[in-house]
């Protein structure tokens, strides 16, 4: 049977002048459990165009791995129900595409790093087999040509004699280049978009300076779209262009990077950055945000961050604060932005 | 140096090496894992010393070996002036007293039969002198409740928190015998950022209030920096420098020290073109078969002939005022941008 190509579904690339590249909009997702339903995202928009670094930042919880995984495509549904928004992928929504449609972006034009290289790979198959398997079965190509291909990606991303291991299994490799192997598949049938969620979090800072590098290169190559899903302030300052914070499933403050850094809009993002011990000098006793994270089956009414929130007023308990805007590419899901902004650091 | 007295852990020359073995019935010895090579430092009451290094440097190797859960294959751990690396029996059940641990990996150091008031008494079971059974339950609240955990929780069982609740429980079991040091094996890498900040403030107002001393055994140069008082920087089993943490973070002499202090992202957008990298290539040699010489210099970009033949010691160098184990050690501020 011939396979289509993902251009009969969606339009080439580059075809839409200023649209961006990807656009989420107001995406919703629960999953129903048996304790009860559990929403995970609640109303978050972003977008993203070609070469931009778009760094999602957030703690476990927040609903940042569970948005891309929408994007992808890969959830679970049921447990998982997306009741409202879109997923706008050169124009064309994602959620409403066939399952059919849906297979020929992923991977192929949207791809994804997981965080845990050695749960993510197939530990009873050859890393050139998991290489080739994205030409095998997205291009039609033979097991001969698709190792070819396997150890030409290899090499890409710098493994060391690509052509005597690209027939050994993943648990011969160290982590670094589990990882390495992650990025050869995300990126073999060249996509659009790249999602990293938390690429180098399980790695040492020095293999994880090694990867970001990849990363940073193979973009400029490409002019890929990267979604940095991270917890890491300090790699998020390194590379992102933009950045969303997420809490609780919202976005609480979406801004570009210097101006976060200089001046954050949303307590949560101060209180994040406040928080976090310096390798440049050495300081007092740390800020820490009191209290936990909330049970996402019991939210708090009104903002979510209310019970851990200096900033807090009466009206933060009742009133669910909009994503409030402050310059055309700022805004901050608090009712006292302005405060948070003037009394920022220094 | 702080008087004698003062001194709490003294660790010489400590070397584990594990056995690689061939053939099934007849086992040959064909060679060692060298994990631990050659370590020797102090450790003074309330003192916190860092210890940083990659994956594989021998770091979780050189805490087991201080609290005695591995027997070193030479060199010497002394607990208060006495030998624990040769206790056994009910003298080593006495000083483990003193030397506490709390581990790398909280999903497999919690027993995921028992419940929480089990896994954070059970120190009590063991050591019955602490505290007597009817305060057990009583104390094991307010350890939940110090690390930050609802005491209420104290029946449930270890899958129902969340990998950083998980932490923190294997926290309160360090805490539980109040013991005058604890080794913290990468406590902090497995929360989240806002709950980060809360367990190091508390392990901090700890050791202020009953005098601890720790071993900070971690590969987030940030937060080592930020608790600890001295740092070693450890390579392939051995210390390629140690001193206080300014020495180490703002005059690294040691070419490793350097490539990793570079590599760890500040969180500063700020003059992030211009700041140094030094970009490290490939891994770390196996521990079974380090160079000859300095074991750093097949990564080393400064190199020469001398430090294939001659291994570096761990001393001061000139124009250093803290030891590194380089030929070539020149001081080099590396995280701080012009």
């Amino acid at each position: 049977m011939k396979k289509r190509s993902a251009t009969d579904v969606l339009p080439a690339e580059g075809g839409l002048g200023n649209e961006p590249l990807l656009t989420v909009d107001n995406l919703h997702v629960e999953f129903h459990t048996r304790a009860g339903i559990v929403r995970a995202v609640n109303g978050v928009s972003y977008s993203l165009s070609a070469g931009e670094t778009l760094a999602v930042l957030g703690e476990s919880g927040s609903g940042k791995s569970v948005t891309a995984q929408a994007i992808m495509g890969i959830l679970d549904m049921p447990p998982a129900v997306i009741p409202k928004g879109e997923i706008r992928f050169h124009g064309t929504n994602l959620l409403t595409l066939s399952e059919e449609g849906r297979t020929q972006v992923r991977g192929e034009r949207i791809a994804m790093i997981f965080q845990d290289a050695l749960s993510a790979l197939n530990p009873v198959f050859t890393v050139g087999w998991q290489i080739s398997e994205m030409f095998r079965v997205h291009r039609g190509m033979s097991k001969r040509d698709g190792m070819k291909k396997a150890v030409e990606l290899m090499d890409k991303v710098r493994i060391p004699a690509a052509r005597q291991r690209v027939n050994d299994y993943p648990h011969q490799f160290s982590g670094g280049m589990r990882q390495r192997i992650m990025i050869a598949m995300s990126i073999a049938l060249d996509p659009e978009v790249l999602i990293a969620d938390e690429p180098t979090t399980a790695l040492d800072v020095t293999v994880q300076a090694q990867i970001m590098e990849l990363l940073a290169e193979l973009q400029r190559e490409s002019n890929m779209g990267l979604i940095l899903i991270t917890h890491d302030l300090g790699v998020v300052a390194d590379v992102a262009d933009k950045i969303s914070v997420m809490y609780a499933g919202r976005i609480v403050e979406n801004a570009p990077v210097h101006d976060i850094y200089k001046a954050p809009a949303h307590p949560y993002s101060k209180g994040l950055l406040d928080s976090i011990p310096r390798v440049d000098h050495k300081g007092q006793e740390l800020y820490a945000i009191k209290g936990l994270p909330p049970n996402l089956l019991d939210m708090p009414t009104g903002c979510a961050f209310h019970p851990r929130c200096p900033y807090r007023q009466d009206n933060c308990v009742t009133d669910v604060p909009p994503l409030y805007e402050i310059s055309g590419v700022r805004s901050s899901a608090c009712h006292y932005w302005r405060e948070v902004l003037d009394g920022s650091r220094g | 140096m702080a008087a004698a007295a003062d001194r709490i852990l003294e660790v010489r020359d400590l070397v584990k090496h594990f056995p690689l073995t061939s053939g099934v019935v007849l086992k040959r010895q064909i060679g060692a894992i060298k994990a631990v090579d050659g370590v020797s430092f102090d450790l003074n009451r309330g003192e916190t010393l860092g210890i940083v290094g990659e994956s594989g440097c021998g770091k979780s190797t050189l805490a087991k070996l201080l609290m005695a859960l591995e027997r070193p294959t030479s060199g010497s751990v002394k607990v208060n002036g006495r030998e624990i690396a040769n206790a056994r029996g009910g003298e080593l059940k006495r000083m483990r007293r003193n030397i506490q641990m709390v581990m790398q990996d909280p999903y497999t150091s919690l027993n995921p039969r028992m419940t929480v008031g089990d896994i954070v008494g059970e120190p009590y079971d063991i050591h019955t002198e602490v505290a007597p059974k009817g305060d057990r339950r009583k104390k094991v609240q307010e350890l939940l409740e110090v690390v930050g955990l609802n005491p209420d929780h104290i029946n449930r069982y270890p899958h129902q928190f969340s990998g950083g609740q998980r932490q923190r429980i294997g926290i309160a079991r360090g805490l539980a015998l109040q013991p005058e040091v604890i080794v913290c094996d990468e406590p902090v890498s497995a929360l989240d950022v806002s709950i980060q900040a809360q367990v190091i403030n508390l392990l901090e107002r700890l050791q202020r209030e009953f005098s601890l001393a720790y071993i900070f055994i971690a590969h987030d140069l940030s937060v080592v920096r930020h608790i600890s008082d001295r740092v070693g920087v450890m390579y392939l089993g051995k210390f390629v420098e140690l001193g206080k943490d300014a020495e180490i973070y703002d005059r690294p002499a040691h070419p490793y020290t350097q490539a990793l202090l570079s590599a760890v992202p500040v969180p500063d957008p700020e003059g992030r073109e211009q700041r140094e990298r030094i970009i490290l290539q490939g891994d770390p040699p196996s521990p079974a078969n380090p160079p000859s010489g300095c074991r750093f210099r097949t990564r080393c970009w400064k190199a020469q002939e001398i430090c294939a033949e001659q291994e570096p010691l761990l001393q001061i160098r000139p124009g250093t005022a803290h030891a590194s184990a380089c030929h070539f050690a020149e001081t080099h501020d590396v995280v701080h941008v012009n």
